[in-house]
C-alpha cells in the first residue's frame, strides 16, 4: 500500500506539466536563493558576530584564532545606540533623501504635465529628451556637476558677486551638502518624471472642461481635479527617488564635503575603510529595516488612495 | 494652467539643467587646457591620451566582456522567471527575482562581499562581479518578460492545444515569437544596467578586475584630467548610438526600458 502512494507521488512528480513547471521555475529560484536569500540572511548573522582579529568577520564555521571571539552578540546593535552620532546621519540622511525626492517633484510636475498635455505625436520625442541624459553614466553625470560647480566655473563666480553685494563671504558650491542635493536630484530626476506623466497622461481631459463648466479657476481645476489624481503616480516616483538616494555614497563621496556623510557611506567605510563587517552589516540591517517600513508605508498610502478612488 | 507659459518656462530650465552639464563635459573634452576652467583653442589632444592609456582601454574591454556574459546569463534566468511567475501562481519566485531590484544597491553589493569572501573563500575578481551582475540583472528582465506575456490573449495558446500542439510545440512556435520583443528589450536592458554598473562592482571587484565605471570613479575622485572628459563623450556617444539602434530594430525595447 505505502509502495503505491510513493510510485504514485513518483508518477506526479514526472508528469509533464509538473516537470516543466520545475524545469522553468528551477534554475531562476535555485541561483537566486543562493545568491540572493542567502547572502542577505549570512548578512543578518554577521551583524550578531564578532569581528575578525585581522578585520573582516570572524570566520563563521569552526573555532577561530586564539583570543577570536565566534560567539553571538548584540554589541553592534548596543553600540548603534549608544552612541548619538550613528542616529545622527541616519536622520541627515533621510531630511537629505526627503529634500532631493522634494526638489525632484517640484522639478519634474511641470515638466511631466506639459508632456501629457502636448499633441500626442510630440510625446514620445519629449519623453526620450528625459531619458536620453540618463543613458549615459551616472558617475559622468556626477562629474559633469563637478564642472560646472567647480570654483572657477561661471556658476560659482555669479552666486559669489551676488553674495559679495550683500557683503557675504564667498561660498564653495561644490564639496557642499548643496552639490550632494544638487547631484541626487540630477542622478534621480527621471525616475520621478516618468511615473508621473504616465499617470499624468491618463487623465480625461473632460474632467477639466467639467471643472471649468462649474467656473474653477485654473488654480482650482489644479488643485481639486489633476492633483488628486496624480497621487499615486507621485508616490511611486517619491519611492522610485527616495530609496535609491539613501543608499547611495558615491555622490556624497565626490561632490560633498567632510561632513556630508551619508548612511551608504558609512557601510561603505565599514566594509573597505575601517574592516568592521559586523557593524557594517549591523548598518545594512537598519537601512533595510528604513527601507522596508518605508515601502510598506507608500503601499498604505498608495491602497487607500486607490480605495478612495472606487 | 493647461499648457500656460509658466509650465513651459518650468519645462524648458528642467531641460536645461538636465543638458547643460553634459554639453559642458562634451566642449571641454575638446579643449587645448589641462584645466576644465576656460575655453582656449580646439585640440584632439584628450583622444589621443585616451587611445594610449592602456588601463582604461583594458578597464572597457573587461566591461564589455561583463556586460555580455551576465546579459546572457541574465536573459537566460530572468525569461525563466517572467514565465514561470506568470504561468503558475508562484510565491517564492516573485519575491526572490523583484527584491534586488528594489533594494538600494549597496545592500546587494556587501550582502555579496561577506558571502564571496567569508562563506565561499572566493578571491574576488571576474567571477564575483559576473554573479553579481547576474543576481541584480535577473529581475529587469523577468519583468519585462511578464509585462509582455501578461498583454497577451490566453486563447491563441488553448487555439494552439486544441490543433494539436505539444506544449513544447506551442512554446517553440507561439509562446518564444510572441515574447520575443520583450526578451530583446530585457537583454538590453541587462547589457546597459551591467556595463553601467558601479555600486555592486565596487564591492564585488576586489583588486582582481578593472571596469571602466571603476577606473572612472578613481580618476575623478583622485583627480581630475580632461582625459574624463574625452571618455565621457565617447561613452555618450556609444549610449546614443545603441539607443538609436535599439529603435530602429526594436521599438519595443526603448518603451519596456521606460
Amino acid at each position: 500500500m505505502r509502495d503505491f502512494q510513493t510510485s504514485g507521488g513518483l508518477l506526479r512528480a514526472l508528469h509533464p506539466a509538473t516537470l516543466t513547471r520545475w524545469l522553468v521555475s528551477g534554475p531562476p529560484t535555485a541561483f537566486m536563493l543562493l545568491f540572493f536569500l542567502a547572502p542577505s540572511l549570512i548578512m543578518v548573522l554577521a551583524s550578531f558576530r564578532f569581528p575578525g582579529a585581522f578585520g573582516g568577520l570572524a570566520p563563521l564555521i569552526g573555532a577561530g584564532r586564539a583570543g577570536e571571539d565566534t560567539g553571538l552578540t548584540l554589541e553592534n546593535y548596543q553600540f548603534f545606540f549608544s552612541d548619538w552620532l550613528y542616529a545622527e546621519i541616519f536622520v541627515k540622511s533621510l531630511v537629505v533623501a526627503l529634500v532631493s525626492t522634494l526638489t525632484c517633484l517640484v522639478m519634474a510636475y511641470p515638466l511631466a504635465l506639459l508632456i501629457a498635455r502636448s499633441p500626442k505625436r510630440h510625446r514620445d520625442l519629449m519623453v526620450l529628451l528625459v531619458i536620453l541624459p540618463f543613458a549615459s553614466n551616472f558617475l559622468i553625470r556626477v562629474y559633469a556637476l563637478m564642472i560646472l560647480l567647480g570654483p572657477q566655473q561661471a556658476l560659482a563666480s555669479a552666486v559669489n558677486g551676488l553674495l559679495a553685494l550683500f557683503g557675504v563671504a564667498p561660498v564653495n558650491l561644490l564639496f557642499s551638502t548643496f552639490a550632494v542635493i544638487v547631484g541626487m536630484v540630477y542622478v534621480h530626476l527621471p525616475f520621478m518624471v516618468l511615473p508621473l506623466y504616465t499617470n499624468l497622461e491618463k487623465h480625461d481631459p473632460s474632467l477639466l472642461d467639467a471643472a471649468q463648466d462649474l467656473g474653477a479657476n485654473g488654480w482650482q481645476r489644479f488643485w481639486r481635479v489633476t492633483f488628486p489624481l496624480s497621487l499615486p503616480g507621485i508616490f511611486s516616483g517619491s519611492a522610485l527617488v527616495f530609496i535609491p538616494v539613501l543608499g547611495m555614497f558615491a555622490i556624497p563621496d565626490l561632490l560633498g564635503g567632510t561632513r556630508d556623510i551619508l548612511i551608504g557611506n558609512l557601510i561603505k567605510d565599514q566594509f573597505l575603510g575601517t574592516r568592521d563587517w559586523p557593524f557594517g552589516s549591523m548598518l545594512s540591517i537598519m537601512l533595510t529595516l528604513v527601507v522596508l517600513g518605508l515601502a510598506g508605508f507608500a503601499a498604505r498610502l498608495g491602497r487607500r488612495d486607490r480605495n478612495e478612488e472606487t | 494652467m493647461r499648457r500656460s507659459p509658466l509650465l513651459w518656462a518650468v519645462a524648458l530650465a528642467v531641460y536645461a539643467f538636465l543638458y547643460i552639464p553634459l554639453v559642458v563635459v562634451v566642449l571641454y573634452s575638446f579643449n587645448d587646457s589641462r584645466l576644465n576652467a576656460e575655453w582656449v583653442g580646439f585640440t584632439l589632444h584628450w583622444y589621443r591620451v585616451l587611445l594610449n592609456d592602456g588601463e582604461m582601454l583594458e578597464a572597457g574591454a573587461n566591461s564589455l566582456l561583463i556586460a555580455f556574459v551576465s546579459a546572457t546569463f541574465a536573459t537566460l534566468l530572468g525569461t525563466m522567471s517572467g514565465i514561470a511567475m506568470h504561468r503558475f501562481k508562484l510565491r517564492a519566485l516573485p519575491l526572490l527575482v523583484i527584491t534586488p531590484v528594489a533594494m538600494p544597491e549597496i545592500l546587494l553589493g556587501v550582502s555579496l562581499l561577506i558571502f564571496f569572501v567569508q562563506v565561499l573563500n572566493f578571491t574576488l575578481g571576474l567571477f564575483s562581479v559576473l554573479i553579481a551582475h547576474i543576481t541584480f540583472c535577473v529581475g529587469f528582465v523577468a519583468i519585462v518578460v511578464r509585462a509582455r506575456l501578461a498583454g497577451m490573449d490566453e486563447s491563441i495558446f488553448e487555439a494552439s492545444r486544441d490543433l494539436g500542439a505539444s506544449p513544447w510545440q506551442t512554446f517553440r512556435l507561439i509562446t518564444f515569437p510572441l515574447i520575443l520583443p520583450g526578451v530583446i528589450a530585457g537583454a538590453l536592458m541587462a547589457f546597459t544596467l551591467s556595463i553601467d554598473d558601479f555600486v555592486i562592482t565596487f564591492f564585488t571587484a576586489g583588486v582582481g578586475v578593472h571596469t571602466l565605471p571603476l577606473q572612472i570613479y578613481s580618476m575623478i575622485k583622485i583627480a581630475v584630467t580632461p582625459e574624463v572628459n574625452a571618455v565621457s563623450t565617447l561613452l555618450m556617444t556609444l549610449t546614443l548610438g545603441m539607443i538609436i539602434v535599439a529603435s530602429r530594430f526594436a521599438p519595443d525595447a526603448l518603451k519596456g526600458a521606460a
